[in-house]
């Protein structure tokens, strides 16, 4: 097991002092190699989720408990300086944005080498030619001339791409990618797509794909989670999560993606997602959940495993036996 | 067939690249010689990826930026021949709804001064008149009665979208352009935001110009769909010919991209080199289904 999230709440504390939480006891397990997509709309907890496991959550967010595992070294019990290592050489970062994540005033050939040094893997000109290597690497066209560029100078699937090579200059074991594409044109998002099924090959990767689209996550993940108001609503296989899914959210999550159903109108699911700070005092999904019945109001469901297919929900109570 | 409701001609639109610091100076064509129809109580589907120009065609069409050539016809009237104050007159009968619900509503203002301004601006019926029409436009989109007090940052995406379509449709609009109306939104959202749509479409007649980049979507809410590149259509279909038998090779390139739900180990994503791009005119090569090929 290469990364293992175990019961995991992270809290935001309310200007009245009330913490809330955005991740709530969350739990699941990425193996060497594989890619989990980690699927839930805005607010879901996703992200959180991602910030969480590389202690990048700022105040007034705090993780309140929990363990994350990286092999076999507890993230949460290293000091500062040491989970600055973890972060860039075991676990890479890419972002929705790349202009948010790459520095303005310097060129990208400049940041790689930067990295590269901090990490202790090459300096001066060493660091350089292995700069352009990466940005050949991520199949940046003209490599040698765009390390000299600005971030700004580049298009949005250039600049992605630059992001990924800054990712993986460090070779870490892991790579978080948050909404990669998702600021991206559908084709360009494509070739970032089959861009980092290579990286993941290539360096032979995990992938932690945070992602709101089910069609992404299909083609990426070999297994899939999907998050509903900071819980974990089913895991399991990709396949099995998607052309068969237990959850009723996730289901309706499914139904409601256009070109499924035959007819212009599309399948709704009724209500909105609660607000952190109203969420049920059951399962969060009851008050919409076309299958509730009693119990789903007043408890929240246990986590029922079947053949590492997971679901949190009281319809597959049977399954435990 | 009937009479189109907009009947847009080689539509252009020309920028001029850079300014007095630029290096480099040209003329750009944002869209270059665009011609469809809209027949009445189309949902009409316009697709493309960024920098394809159909913003800019959604906008020239409504003469929110004025074209540098061709012709608009909506209903019998020459759009573009139209004076200033004819236009605003005229801008009661098309509306706009906009991608961000962030961003097109004023943070100042209350959801139901939001709705009833444009009654003001053009000067329609009395306070008491207006109150009433914007309780009924809540409650044609959805919302809550007491939403009317409330300011937009109270809301969620998917109601403010509501908030600026009550509003494009105070003035009783025959056709809407909607720009990326549901792209902001999750897919729930944006699920549920597309049925209000066509609901309305149903109910008050109205014919839209949907602006989209999602081709799922436009595959299953729009009767027609064009798709543009570099500014020029290069297929025009009804939706389900466009999907199936894509015949320009950026066409394919776009559908193939698109990731699917189950993926079939059959469907091969294809590339396009933009450099074999040729601004050809569109020919009709099946009933309806028209391609720059």
């Amino acid at each position: 097991m290469l990364l293992q999230i175990s019961h995991l709440r992270t809290v935001f504390r309310r200007p009245d002092g009330r913490e809330l939480a955005a991740v709530d006891d969350v739990s699941f397990f990425v193996r060497r190699g594989e890619t989990l997509g980690l699927v839930g709309e805005s607010g879901s907890g996703k992200s959180v989720t991602a910030l969480s496991i590389v202690r990048l959550v700022a105040p007034p967010g705090r993780v309140a408990s929990g363990r994350v595992m990286l092999e076999d070294v507890d993230l949460f019990s290293l000091d500062e300086r040491a989970m600055q290592r973890v972060r860039g050489r075991r676990i890479g970062f890419v972002f929705q944005e790349p202009m948010v994540a790459l520095d303005p005033v310097y060129t990208i050939g400049q940041q790689i080498a930067e990295t590269l040094r901090v990490h202790g893997l090459a300096r001066g000109a060493a660091a350089r030619t292995r700069a352009i290597e990466l940005l050949d690497a991520v199949r940046v066209p003209d490599p040698a001339r765009r390390a000299d560029e600005y971030p700004h100078q580049l298009s949005g699937g250039l600049r992605q791409r630059a992001m990924i090579a800054l990712a993986l200059c460090a070779e870490p074991t892991l790579l978080i990618a948050d909404e990669p594409t998702t600021a991206l044109d559908v084709t360009v998002q494509a070739e970032i797509l089959d861009l980092l099924c290579d990286m993941r090959r290539t360096f032979n990767l995990s992938l932690l794909l945070i992602t709101h689209d089910l069609g992404v996550v299909s083609e990426m993940a070999d297994r899939v989670a999907v998050m509903y108001a900071g819980r974990i609503a089913e895991i399991g296989p990709v396949r099995q999560v998607i052309d068969a899914p237990w959850h009723p959210y996730t289901r309706a999550l499914l139904a409601s993606v256009p070109g499924v159903h035959a007819g212009a109108r599309l399948q709704t699911i009724p209500g909105q997602v609660p607000s952190i700070a109203d969420r049920p005092a059951g399962c969060a999904f009851a008050p919409r959940c076309p299958d509730r019945f009693a119990a789903c109001d007043a408890l929240s469901p246990a986590v029922i495993v079947d053949d590492g297919h997971e679901v949190s929900c009281f319809l597959h109570q049977e399954r435990r036996a | 067939m009937t009479t189109p409701l907009l009947d847009v001609r080689n539509l252009v639109k020309e920028y001029r690249r850079g300014g007095a610091f630029a290096r480099a100076t040209g003329v750009v064509r944002a869209v270059d010689d665009v011609s469809f129809a809209i027949e009445p109580g189309e949902m009409f589907g316009l697709v493309g990826e960024s920098g394809s120009g159909k913003t800019t065609t959604g906008r020239c069409v409504l003469r929110l930026i004025e074209p540098t050539s061709g012709s608009v016809r909506f209903k019998d009237a020459d759009v573009l021949a139209l004076s200033s104050r004819e236009l605003r007159a005229a801008r009661r009968h098309f509306q706009i709804v906009f991608q961000d619900p962030y961003s097109s509503l004023d943070p100042r203002m209350r959801a139901g001064a939001i709705v009833e301004e444009p009654l003001v601006i053009h000067g329609i019926g009395t306070r008491a008149e207006r109150a009433s029409r914007v309780r009924e436009l809540f409650e044609l989109v959805g919302l809550e009665r007491d939403a009317a007090a409330k300011y937009p940052h109270e809301f969620s995406g998917g109601q403010r979208q509501r908030i600026g379509l009550a509003r494009a449709l105070a003035l009783e609009p025959s056709f809407i352009v909607a720009d990326e109306p549901v792209s902001a939104l999750d897919v729930s959202v944006q699920a549920q935001v597309v049925n209000l749509l066509l609901d309305l479409q149903q109910r008050l007649g109205l014919t839209y110009l949907f602006i989209a980049h999602d081709l799922r979507l436009v595959q299953q809410v729009c009767t027609r769909v064009a798709v543009m590149f570099r500014g020029r259509l290069v297929e025009l279909a009804p939706a389900g010919a466009l999907f199936r038998d894509a015949a320009h090779p950026y066409t394919r390139a776009l559908l193939s991209a698109v990731p699917a739900l189950t993926p079939s180990a059959a469907r091969a994503r294809v590339a396009y080199d933009a450099r074999t791009f040729a601004p050809l005119p569109l020919r009709e090569i099946a009933a309806g289904h028209w391609a720059a090929v």
